[in-house]
C-alpha cells in the first residue's frame, strides 16, 4: 500500500496504544494539536486524554515522569519536539535513564521510549536544526535508533517498547513526506542489526536516519558512473552493529560515512575508528566522513544547503576514496 | 501537639537513634577509610525521616536525595545492606555501585538516593502517574532540599503533579543551605511553602525537628492524597549539624547558629517529652549500638563484586 513515513510513525503509535494497555502517549502538543508533525492525528478522539496526553513546556518535568512511570509499570511513549529541546531533559535521560538499571545493582529498569525529531533541511535555523543523535550514541545504558525507511517507521517502536531499556528514536524532520509502498503486513522489526539497503562492491556508503535517502541517489549516481556502491543503513546509533560495518568494508576495501552530526567528535568518527582498530587491513584507501560543515546550521537556503551532507558531496566522496 | 503514647514515642526514638549512631559510625569509617567518595550526613535531620516513613504503606514509593542513609533506614532498608553499600561491596542495597548517594531497594521501593538537586521530583511524578493511571491507591513521598526548589525541575514538576492531581507528596528538608548557599542569597522568596502554593497545590510548614510534629502532618497529608485530593508539599524546618559532606570547612555558617540549633536536637527533644529514665535510655542506646556493630561487621565480611561484571546490568539484553 502507498503510505508516508507520517502515517508509519502515526500507524505504530495507535497500534501500541491499542494493544498495550500500560502505553500512553505523552509531549507537547501530541493531543489536540495532533503532534507537531501530525504524527499523532486522530489519536486524542480515539484514545482519549488519559492515554494522548498533552504536557506543559517542561522537556524535564515530562520525559522524567516518563522515566518514572517506566519504573512504575507503565510503558510510556515520550515525544519531545524536537532533539533542539531535549537538552532542557538531558539531566533525565542521562542521569536517570540511562544510569538506574547499573546504578541500582540491576534492581529497577526504565522501559520508556523517548521519540524526538532531528536533522536541518526546513530553514529553520540554528536552535531546530540540529542532528544531536551521536551525543546520546556516546551514553552507556540507552538503545538508540534511527529509521530511516517507511518499514522501520512502521516496525521500530513496537520492538522498542517491547525493550526492558530505554530506547531513543529519532525521526529525521524531513522523512515525514517520504512516500513509498509499505507492505500490509509490516510490522515490528529488530532494533539491533544495520542493513545493507543497496549492494555493491566497489565501495561502502555507510550512513542512516535523514542521509539515508541522499546516499542512496548518491549511489544511483555513481552507478552510472560504474562505481558499484553499496549502502549500510545503520538503523541502530548504539550500541552499533560492528560486525555489518566491518562485513561491508571487508566486502568493499573502501569506506565513506556520510552522517548529519558535526565531523568532529562524531559518530562517523567513532566508525572511522572502529574500522581502524578492527577492519585496518581491509582498507585499500583512507576513509572519508561526509558530515555537517563545523558551524551552527544556519538560516538561508544556500548557506544551510551548503552545511549539509548533500548528493554531490557524496558522490564527490566516493570517487575520492576510489581514485584518490 | 498530639497525644503521644509511649509506644509511639519509643518506636520514633528508636529509629531516630538508629539514624544517628549509623551516621556517627559512617563518620569514623570515613576517617579509616574504610567508606570513600562523598558523604553527607543528615545528623540533626532524623526526625523527618524517621516521622514520615511509619505514616507510608508498603505499597508506597520513596524518591530521596544523597543525604539518604535516614530515609533508607527509616524505610526498612536492611541496615546490613545500607553499610555494605556504604562500603561498597556486593552485599550492599545496590550490589555497592552507587554507594552513599545511591541507596535502591526494589523491596521497599525506594528508588535512591539521587544525587542531581531536583532530579528526583520527575521521578516521583512519573511514578505517581503510574499509580493514578493503573489506579493503584498509592502514594510517592519525594524528599528534596530547600537547594532544589531553585531548580526548574521543582517548579516543572510541582506544576505537573497539580496540574495532573498526582498523588505526589512533596517533603522539602529546608536546612537553610543549599550547599553553603544560604536560602536568602539564592532564593528571592524564601517562603518556600508561597513559592509551592503557587502551583495550585496544599502547602503548610512544619517543625521539622519535632518528630511527632512531622508524623501527625505527614499522617494528614498522605491522607488527602489517598482520597484522590491531588498533591501536598510539605516545608520541613530543619538543621544540619554536621558539615555538607566530608570537605567542608564550615566557612558560611557561624558556631552560634550550629549551637542554637543543636539545643533542638529532635533525638534530646523526644527523650525529654519521653522522660524515659536513665536505665530505659541506655538499654535503648546498647540495642541501637548493637545493631550498627551488626552492619559493619556484615559490611567488613562482605565481597567485591567480580571486575568480570562491571558491564553487567548495563542493558538487559546484551548485543548480539
Amino acid at each position: 500500500m502507498k503510505t508516508t513515513y507520517r502515517e508509519c510513525v502515526r500507524q505504530a503509535l495507535r497500534e501500541a496504544l491499542l494493544r498495550d494497555p500500560r502505553v500512553f502517549l505523552m509531549g507537547e502538543d501530541v493531543g489536540r494539536y495532533g503532534g507537531c508533525y501530525a504524527c499523532s492525528k486522530g489519536l486524542l478522539d480515539e484514545l482519549g486524554p488519559e492515554r494522548v496526553r498533552d504536557t506543559p513546556l517542561s522537556e524535564s518535568a515530562f520525559v522524567g515522569a516518563g522515566i518514572g512511570a517506566a519504573l512504575g509499570g507503565m510503558r510510556p511513549i515520550v515525544e519531545i519536539m524536537t532533539c533542539n529541546f531535549s537538552l532542557l531533559a538531558l539531566d533525565q535521560i542521562l542521569n536517570n535513564a540511562a544510569t538506574l538499571r547499573h546504578m541500582s545493582g540491576g534492581q529497577f529498569e526504565v522501559p520508556v521510549v523517548i521519540r524526538m525529531a532531528t536533522g536541518a533541511g526546513r530553514q529553520l535555523a540554528a536552535q531546530h536544526s540540529h542532528s544531536l543523535e551521536g551525543w546520546y550514541a556516546h551514553i552507556p545504558g540507552l538503545r538508540v535508533v534511527a529509521p530511516g525507511t517507511l518499514e522501520d517507521a512502521r516496525g521500530m517502536l513496537p520492538t522498542a517498547l517491547a525493550d526492558p531499556d530505554p530506547v531513543l528514536i529519532f525521526e529525521n524532520a524531513l522523512l515525514y513526506n517520504l512516500a513509498g509502498e509499505l507492505s500490509e503486513g509490516a510490522g515490528a522489526v529488530d532494533i539491533d542489526h544495520a542493513c545493507v539497503r543497496r549492494p555493491g562492491r566497489d565501495v561502502s556508503l555507510v550512513t542512516y536516519g535523514g542521509s539515508l535517502p541522499k546516499t542512496l541517489a548518491a549511489a544511483e549516481l555513481l552507478a552510472a558512473e560504474g562505481i558499484s556502491a553499496e549502502v549500510l543503513d545503520l538503523r541502530v546509533l548504539r550500541p552499533l552493529d560492528g560486525a555489518a560495518i566491518l562485513a561491508t568494508v571487508d566486502k568493499t576495501k573502501r569506506l565513506v560515512v556520510v552522517d548529519e552530526g558535526w565531523r568532529s567528535v562524531s559518530l562517523a568518527a567513532e566508525i572511522v575508528a572502529r574500522v581502524a582498530e578492527e577492519g585496518f587491513f581491509s582498507l585499500d584507501a583512507p576513509p572519508v566522513r561526509v558530515c555537517s560543515e563545523e558551524v551552527p546550521i544556519p538560516y538561508p537556503k544556500h548557506l544551510e544547503d551548503a552545511a549539509l551532507p548533500q548528493v554531490p558531496k557524496i558522490v564527490r566522496a566516493a570517487r575520492q576514496v576510489l581514485h584518490g | 501537639m498530639s497525644e503521644l503514647t509511649r509506644e509511639r514515642g519509643l518506636r520514633l526514638l528508636r529509629e531516630m537513634l538508629r539514624i544517628r549512631r549509623f551516621e556517627e559510625r559512617c563518620a569514623e569509617l570515613y576517617q579509616a577509610e574504610k567508606i570513600r567518595g562523598f558523604l553527607h550526613l543528615y545528623i540533626g535531620e532524623e526526625a523527618i525521616a524517621a516521622g514520615v516513613m511509619p505514616e507510608l504503606g508498603p505499597d508506597d514509593a520513596v524518591v530521596a536525595t544523597y543525604r539518604e542513609h535516614g530515609h533508607a533506614l527509616a524505610r526498612g532498608v536492611a541496615m546490613n545492606a545500607v553499610m555494605a553499600e556504604m562500603y561498597g561491596k556486593w552485599e550492599g542495597a545496590s550490589r555497592g555501585r552507587g554507594g552513599s548517594m545511591h541507596i535502591f531497594d526494589a523491596a521497599t521501593r525506594f528508588y535512591g538516593g539521587n544525587a542531581i538537586v531536583g532530579g528526583g521530583l520527575p521521578l516521583a511524578v512519573g511514578l505517581a502517574l503510574a499509580d493514578a493511571l493503573q489506579q493503584r491507591p498509592r502514594v510517592t513521598a519525594c524528599f528534596f532540599g530547600d537547594g532544589a526548589v531553585a531548580e526548574g525541575e521543582f517548579h516543572e514538576s510541582l506544576n505537573l503533579a497539580a496540574l495532573w492531581k498526582l498523588p505526589v507528596l512533596f517533603l522539602c528538608e529546608n536546612n537553610l543551605y543549599a550547599m553553603g548557599t544560604a536560602l536568602e542569597r539564592a532564593q528571592s522568596q524564601v517562603d518556600l511553602v508561597a513559592k509551592a502554593a503557587s502551583y495550585a497545590l496544599p502547602a503548610a510548614r512544619v517543625d521539622g525537628m519535632d518528630v511527632v510534629d512531622v508524623g501527625d502532618a505527614t499522617r494528614s497529608a498522605v491522607a488527602a492524597i489517598r482520597r484522590g485530593e491531588g498533591p501536598r508539599f510539605v516545608e520541613l524546618a530543619t538543621y544540619r549539624f554536621r558539615a555538607h559532606s566530608m570537605f567542608d570547612a564550615e566557612l558560611y555558617r557561624t558556631k552560634a547558629e550550629v549551637a542554637t540549633w543543636r539545643a533542638r536536637d529532635p533525638i534530646a527533644l523526644l527523650r525529654q517529652r519521653l522522660d524515659l529514665g536513665e536505665a530505659a535510655t541506655a538499654a535503648l542506646d546498647a540495642e541501637v549500638v548493637g545493631e550498627v556493630d551488626a552492619a559493619v561487621a556484615f559490611a567488613e565480611a562482605g565481597s567485591w563484586e567480580p571486575v568480570e561484571r562491571l558491564t553487567t546490568d548495563v542493558y538487559a539484553r546484551r548485543p548480539p
